[in-house]
């Protein structure tokens, strides 16, 4: 992958060869539950981060706490397991200390939307050079099954019997209010479509989230069934792609569209309606539709969801403007003298 | 265990604090014939008797919006530029403006100044400038009889005395017979001597604290031209503010000068203090610079991770201000991530700092805890102000030692630093970042609101002759296999290495999940845990530092005072006090909270009685108690204020006459 490929890593240094996902791999145990989403997202980031020809060096992980947050000590780069729901402050401070680290950031629901929201959203509106990839499996797994602040309205867990009374976070129109400039979505599942929507992440200057929907088959199987189900799956997700009218179903039947009142919906495409379907802007400067359409599925049964990057946007990296008024200063007031600025300027000698 | 004496009682008289070593005391000495003038810019003619004084204790009070603080401070400067030896006590309420004229509203700023050296601000002021009725009726209980007061009459209206509470006009009825009373009505005077300015009257009002520092500043033969410079900096962008404020400044000299309200004024010659050059500090400066130096002379960038609080806000803006010393400051969403961004930085090689007071560091506790646990250096600045919750955020305590000892879940030990005076925070900076870097630790720097906003000359330090701290990055496998392990410890410190992102072959996990021995793989082994949570301790209990010294000129000494923090300044001029008078007593001062002081059993059992003051309830003589089995005596007061020498002083006289009292039994 040439230079230009991945403008987010200009600063970090290249590998000498080629690499492959086995340099990835630790040699420790994976101990995720047998069948859990996660070891398709392991795979799949390992190999993909070869791609990015990079130092290996060069890469750390943060994670915070939960199942996902265990990745770190798989992945053969740096690496720092947290604490709950920190991992976007610490990798904030990494990154913006370092800008010749290629930083990620593993978290999951509970982690990055309950106790660390408040991390992620400002992570988010700094734009930290930061891939984010939050594993949303709609429940808390560690901890055994409680409801996370993605689960439906009305989840009946070990910690709400008669049924959760939280309305749900949706991560992406969460992000999207929070300034991110980057925000995509994919499902643990479809390797090719994960490894195409990391590409655009580690591509991207700036914080990149990346919500993986991510099967918990222990205490919230199937959650994502009909985005999987190879009898509902055309009709259920809409793959977004730059610059193509969006459009989803079997022999893409469906497209949305936008109404008098500037909302968005979706119909069938006909002859007359097909000029149209809305065509897909990631980079537009408004948020507006990016947030429309983190909210075009239908919440109880996930048709219509959106996949891909809904957003990406070029607004300066919060690293880099901190590194500039570092040498902004020096370049205006020379490099600090420790001598000068202890003596200060209103001295007496005592002799 | 614990004793409470109101301090007011306590108080004594314009003498009352500490007086010079052996002899003296504060008492205006004989009128001599204007001698020459003072350095800097004083006229040299004076028409008016002077008298020298060996020290002179001045409270600036008035509302919060009067710019007391900024008086008392420009005082401080000329009176350091003048090379007396200094002290002061900053003292202001949490609000930003307190309904004006109110009891809560008043802002103080005292100044204790001598021809030697000197340790507290002062028990008792000997001129109170009061700028209206409230500043009076709050400060009046602290001055001894025959105390000056300086009040500005133009506030003295019936209803501003109404407002608190004053019953009949205080400057009318009598009742301060006791003292030298100076009436002067500072608005009319500032007004007239502004009615050319062509400024609105209610902006050259304002100017009346410039005229009030003038009139000071002449009766303590201050040098003016470093404040008629500062004020043009100031006010650089409004040139005619800054003329006006000069111009005040300076109708408040010759006021002084001319009219017949001061017959004296005073002279308190330079002190001798030893050789070099010097300039004043406050606390938090000290501290910033120490950790830029901290940063220099590791070869470390600092990184500041950080959110605003009382009274540590400043290290924060100091620092944001040295971004050509490569300094990154990072304001963050919350105290979390202010540890969260500094432990960040630190993995990647920086020296990663945290800036806060109690409340911060309640809710850091749990970063603290895994920075203990991955081993990386970490300074957690902890700036500590009266609690619990909030508080008191703009006074003094220091009652977050078991909060930094223990306040974490499981066995996290953490080295304590803490300063005694404000100077010497610059020197617990350097010591606090050479401990964290050579052990790979987070290191607790327990400052104070006194030691943060007092401040006093500072001998400046020579650049080469500040501890170099090494960062001894590894750089290399450490086994001969070629393998790397994270948490294969340096036998003599048990500190592991410090391996940084970027470094080839060294890649490593770590967490906060409980690591095996050497690998730093996770393990739920019992053993190992156990040896982990050993080995943790032990290294921070084989922290090299400075044994304690102790101070017993005769030997025959029975009664030790032991403290910590900035109980130096007036337990050192109780301890001064008690030896003018005869008596025997012992003074040693903690730096180091944990570890403890090697020798420091062994002194602590040399001694009949050891007596700890403290501002808390006690929470130093409970370790010590803990961990050495003597039976330390506490003295203790959360008034958010620092203690009183004169109140100090009569507590050890009282230990030593028990002592006595016991032999005759």
């Amino acid at each position: 992958m040439s230079e230009s490929g991945f403008p987010s890593l200009h600063l970090v240094p290249k590998a000498e060869g080629p690499q492959s996902a086995r340099d990835f791999k630790t040699d420790q145990e994976v101990r995720w539950c047998p069948g859990c989403g996660d070891y398709a997202v392991l795979a799949a980031v390992q190999g993909f981060m070869p791609e990015l020809g990079i130092k290996r060096e060069n890469t750390v992980f943060v994670s915070g706490i939960g199942c996902s947050s265990r990745f770190p000590y798989y992945m053969n780069t740096y690496g720092v397991h947290s604490i709950h729901g920190r991992a976007p402050a610490i990798a904030t401070g990494l990154a913006s200390a370092r800008q010749d680290l290629s930083v990620w950031v593993v978290t999951g629901d509970g982690d990055a939307l309950s106790i660390g929201g408040n991390h992620l959203i400002h992570a988010l509106r700094r734009n930290v050079n930061l891939k984010i990839l939050l594993f949303n499996n709609r429940i808390y797994g560690l901890t055994k099954g409680q409801y996370s602040p993605t689960s439906e309205l009305g989840k009946i867990t070990k910690s709400t019997p008669m049924g959760s009374l939280d309305a749900p976070f949706n991560p992406l129109s969460l992000a999207i209010g929070a300034e991110a400039s980057f925000v995509a979505r994919t499902i643990d599942s479809d390797r090719q479509h994960l490894q195409s929507v990391l590409r655009a992440a580690a591509a991207h200057e700036g914080t990149a989230l990346v919500e993986i929907y991510q099967n918990c088959n222990i205490f919230n199987d199937g959650a994502f069934e009909a985005l999987k189900e190879p009898g509902t799956r055309d009709e259920a997700l809409i793959r977004l792609e730059h610059g193509q009218p969006i459009r989803y179903g079997t022999d893409l039947a469906g497209g949305v569209f936008r109404g008098p009142d500037g909302e968005l919906f979706t119909a069938p495409v006909t002859a007359d309606n097909e000029a149209d379907v809305l065509v897909h802007d990631a980079h537009a400067a408004s948020p507006a539709t990016a947030f429309a359409l983190s909210r075009i599925a239908d919440a109880d049964t996930l048709h219509h969801t959106p996949i891909g990057v809904l957003r990406d946007v070029r607004r300066p990296v919060y690293g880099e403007l901190m590194a500039s008024q570092l040498a902004t200063a020096a370049a205006h007031r020379g490099p600090g003298d420790l001598a000068t600025l202890l003596a200060g300027n209103d001295t007496w000698t005592v002799d | 265990m614990t004793s409470q004496v109101d301090q007011s009682e306590a108080v004594d008289g314009p003498d009352g604090d500490e007086s010079r070593p052996g002899s003296g005391d504060g008492r205006p000495g004989a009128a001599v014939p204007a001698g020459p003038a003072a350095p800097g810019g004083s006229p040299p003619r004076r028409s008016k008797p002077i008298r020298r004084l060996d020290r002179v204790i001045i409270r600036f009070a008035g509302d919060s919006g009067d710019g007391m603080q900024l008086t008392g401070d420009r005082f401080t400067s000329e009176t350091a530029s003048f090379g007396n030896d200094l002290s002061t006590l900053p003292n202001f309420p949490a609000e930003i403006r307190a309904p004006a004229g109110t009891l809560p509203g008043v802002s103080s700023f005292q100044l204790h100044f001598a021809d030697h050296d000197i340790l507290t601000p002062g028990d008792a002021p000997n001129v109170l400038v009061a700028m209206n009725p409230a500043a009076l009726k709050a400060n009046l209980a602290d001055l001894p009889r025959g105390a000056e007061i300086i009040v500005n009459t133009d506030e003295f209206t019936k209803r501003a005395l109404t407002k608190v509470g004053y019953a009949a006009d205080p400057l009318a009825d009598g009742s301060l017979e006791a003292y030298h009373l100076h009436k002067v009505p500072l608005t009319t005077l500032t007004l007239e001597a502004l009615k050319d300015s062509g400024l609105a009257r209610k902006d050259a009002e304002r100017a009346k604290n410039m005229f009030a520092l003038g009139l000071l500043s002449w009766m303590y033969h201050r040098p003016t031209r470093g404040t008629e410079t500062f004020l043009r900096s100031k006010f650089a962008k409004k040139p005619q503010i800054a003329e006006a404020n000069i111009s005040a400044f300076k109708a408040g000299w010759n006021f002084g000068e001319t009219t017949e309200t001061f017959a004296v004024s005073y002279e308190v010659p330079p002190a001798k203090l030893p050789a070099g050059r010097y300039r004043n500090i406050s606390g938090n400066l000290a501290l910033s610079y120490g950790l830029i130096a901290a940063a220099e002379r590791s070869g470390l960038p600092l990184y500041l991770g950080s959110y605003p609080i009382t009274p540590a806000s400043d290290i924060l803006h100091e620092l944001s201000r040295h971004k050509n010393f490569g300094v990154r400051t990072f304001q963050a969403e919350d105290e979390i991530a202010g540890i969260g961004a500094a432990l960040g930085a630190a993995f990647g090689g920086a020296l990663g700092v945290t800036t806060t007071s109690g409340p911060g560091v309640a809710l850091k506790s749990e970063t603290i805890g895994l920075a203990v646990s991955l081993e990386l250096p970490l300074l957690i600045v902890d700036i500590q102000r009266g609690g619990p919750s909030t508080g008191l955020p703009t006074k003094t305590e220091q009652a977050d030692l078991l909060q930094a000892m223990f306040g974490r879940n499981g066995e996290a030990p953490v080295p304590i630093v803490a300063p005694a005076t404000p100077a010497e925070c610059f020197d617990a900076a350097l010591e606090a970042a050479r401990i964290a870097v050579t052990y790979r630790t987070p290191v607790f720097l327990l400052s104070d609101g006194y030691l943060a906003n007092g401040s006093e000359p500072w001998r400046i330090p020579e650049v080469d002759g500040l501890p170099e701290i090494d960062p001894d990055f590894a750089t290399g496998p450490n086994r001969e296999d070629g393998a790397f392990w994270p948490y294969l410890r340096d036998p003599k410190t048990l500190a592991r290495p410090w391996a940084l992102p970027g470094t080839p072959g060294l890649e490593h996990r770590i967490g906060g999940i409980e690591k095996q021995d050497g690998t730093g793989n996770i393990s739920y082994d019992p053993a190992n845990h156990d040896f982990m949570v050993r080995t943790r301790q032990a290294k921070v209990d084989g922290i090299a530092v400075p044994e304690v010294e102790v101070d017993d000129p005769s030997g025959e000494a029975r009664v030790l005072v032991l403290g910590w923090g900035s109980t130096y300044g007036p337990i050192t001029a109780a301890v001064r006090r008690v030896r003018a008078d005869g008596g025997e007593v012992a003074q040693a001062h903690l730096r180091n909270l944990n570890p403890f002081p090697a020798n420091l059993g062994a002194v602590l059992r040399s001694y009949e009685k050891v007596v700890v003051p403290e501002m808390n309830l006690g929470q130093l003589a409970l370790l010590l108690r803990a961990k050495y089995l003597v039976d330390a005596e506490s003295y203790n007061q959360v008034r958010g204020l620092p203690f009183k020498a004169a109140q100090l002083a009569d507590v050890l006289s009282a230990a030593i006459g028990t002592l006595d009292e016991e032999d005759h039994r």
